[in-house]
């Protein structure tokens, strides 16, 4: 029989793809089932946040980071105003730190179990979405109590946060705290020894600690490649250095890992909330400066200075030091940074968001060359992608 | 690290780039070099593979637009240093014309992030393998995190029911983007207060 040339075949992945994590649309050059090349097409959910950001005052450019990874939004507030506080070199109270890391970390936990389960599903395990969604609606449930809002908090302030806890929150993050570890347990039980999940994540989308340096990686992604680094633990934010916790690291580099090291932040995490709730202690929780926080209500109720302050402060905003900083935190999908530039008026001059989504995708095709097409899902669920990020 | 610190290492990489440098400084706690834009990929390479130096991750590229400028745009890299455990800041000045050496064959990261400076500002890098635009439309125009460009754009688009597609078509604002003024009249607004030329006009 005659040879026949067989021509690679062109796939277009999305952009409406339930495994696409959001609007992503890839190219894929296919020989057979084998992924030859992948040219992931982003900005599908490009919304034009930096341009926006630079048209709006500081506390109104706030809400824009609640929506670029919208999954842990307080997380990318808190880069935000870290940026803007050290412009100003502001002051934050203690107790506005540690609730600033409590609900990082809840952050952490809400984008983890999202991930996860989403991953698991994206190979073929239905029950962990359903079991581990209760979670989530727990946690959106303390984001709601402090901030008025399940997903789009626009709690972080510059120099604090915008309220102290409601009474009673503390014992009820506690008490979720005992009981959770449970419920995480017997989702691990169905997936981690689980023969077709391992049969779809060890030993796919591997790399190696050169590649993801070389790549930009951050956080789990390159935690997972076995480098330690974690800034939590090298630059210490906020409270973090009188926390105990551990970095988690991998060693294989695989979906894999990605996945279990997932599952060990987690518990870290709740390891550092409960330590939050435990070393919290009483105080002020917004900027003493007057121009940085709003004036109490009580005072605004009396004092024709404290209303003049709260007119001036929502309306014209404060105003900010002439400069550029850069500020990062360890988000839950890896490093997020804001590069700030400011002209000295009451709006950013320029204000890049870095988001580690961005420099992950970039490495779709390193880690899904060679790989069959069903790969493709699993290497991106372990990605952690959320399209908000990526595309702004 | 200190200032002090961050000043030494300044002071240290401006020494081997005696020719590429132009200014190292050190505020809010960070290092900021400026090079010179044609030498990028050296610095770039001496920053990565130097033994005092060893930044080994590109972790951001991004553009900015000053058009009051001589050349207006800056490209600005962040790159960090897991030895020193630093960052580091370097900024490149170019303009339309002029472009910016790529840093693809330095760092692979680049590649999307020069994708996105182009998409958004127009700098072009010459020798970059692939610079197509990265997040607007297929066959959007402009660039629009340039200072001039409005923020709602130029077009809009709608599906269109006669031509069974989606169409685009010229903006139009039913209410005018409001930009409100903030600036003091005893700070810097240059007002033309009606009246006022008389004054001037009896004063010379």
């Amino acid at each position: 029989m005659a040879e026949v040339d067989i021509k690679n075949y062109c796939l277009n992945f999305g952009p409406q793809h339930p495994a696409a994590h959001g609007v992503l649309r890839m190219v894929m050059e296919l020989d057979g089932e084998v992924i030859e090349r992948v040219d992931p097409h982003i900005g599908l959910l490009h919304r034009g946040t930096e341009k926006l950001i630079e048209q709006k005052q500081y506390l109104q450019a706030l809400p824009y980071f609640d929506r670029l990874d919208y999954v842990a939004p307080m997380n990318q507030e808190h880069a935000f105003v870290m940026a803007i506080e050290k412009l100003l070199d502001a002051e934050v109270p203690e107790r506005a730190q540690y609730i600033r890391v409590l609900f990082s970390e809840i952050g952490r936990i809400l984008n983890h179990l999202l991930n996860l389960t989403t991953h698991a599903m994206d190979v073929g395990a239905m029950t962990p979405i359903c079991w581990m969604f209760e979670e989530r609606e727990k946690l959106m449930g303390f984001y709601e109590r402090v901030s008025g809002a399940r997903f789009h908090a626009a709690y972080f302030r510059p120099g604090g946060v915008h309220q102290d806890l409601p009474a009673g929150l503390l014992e009820d993050i506690m008490a979720w705290t005992e009981t959770f570890p449970k419920v995480q347990e017997d989702m691990e039980t169905l997936l981690i020894d689980n023969r077709i999940f391992k049969q779809r994540n060890v030993d796919i989308g591997v790399a190696t600690a050169e590649e993801a340096l070389a790549w930009g990686w951050t956080g789990p992604m390159l935690r997972s490649t076995g480098f330690a680094w974690d800034l939590r633990r090298s630059q210490p934010y906020e409270v973090y250095n009188k926390l105990d916790f551990n970095v988690v690291v991998g060693n294989a580099g695989d979906c894999y890992d990605r996945f279990m090291m997932r599952l060990a932040e987690m518990r870290e995490s709740v390891k550092l909330m409960r330590q939050c709730v435990e070393q919290m202690k009483a105080g002020p929780v917004t900027s003493l400066d007057n121009k940085l926080s709003p004036p109490k209500r009580a005072a605004m109720k009396t004092s024709m200075e404290a209303l003049i302050n709260h007119f001036k402060y929502y309306t014209e905003g404060f105003k900010v030091p002439e400069g550029e900083v850069y500020a990062a935190i360890e988000a839950p999908k890896g490093e997020f940074g804001v590069y700030l530039v400011s002209d000295g008026s009451n709006r950013p001059y320029r204000c890049k968001i870095r988001a580690p989504g961005f420099a992950h995708m970039q490495s779709m095709d390193l880690l899904c060359r060679g790989h069959m097409l069903a790969d493709a899902p699993a290497v991106l669920g372990a990605m952690d992608i959320v399209f908000g990020e990526v595309d702004r | 690290m200190t200032d002090k610190a961050l000043i030494e290492l300044g002071d240290a990489i401006a020494a081997s780039l005696e020719n590429e440098l132009i200014s190292s400084s050190v505020s809010f706690g960070e290092l900021t070099v400026l090079v010179r834009a044609e030498h990028i990929q050296k610095v770039l390479t001496f920053l990565r593979d130097d033994k005092e130096c060893c930044f080994k991750q590109l972790i951001d590229v991004c553009g900015a637009d000053y058009p009051e400028r001589n050349k207006r745009f800056e490209v600005v890299y962040h790159l960090l240093s897991y030895q020193l455990n630093q960052r580091i800041r370097v900024k490149v000045k170019t303009d339309e014309d002029t472009p910016v050496p790529s840093a693809v064959s330095v760092f692979p990261v680049a590649n999307w992030y020069e994708r996105e400076v182009w998409d958004m500002y127009g700098v072009f890098f010459a020798d970059h393998p692939d610079l197509r635009r990265m997040l607007t439309d297929y066959g959007f125009q402009g660039h629009p995190l340039r200072k001039d460009f409005p923020v709602s754009g130029y077009v809009e688009v709608r599906y269109s029911e006669e031509q069974k597609r989606v169409i685009y078509e010229p903006v139009t604002l039913t209410q005018e983007n409001r930009d409100f003024d903030f600036m003091s009249p005893w700070e810097t607004a240059k007002y033309v207060l009606p009246g006022d030329e008389k004054a001037e006009a009896e004063g010379k």
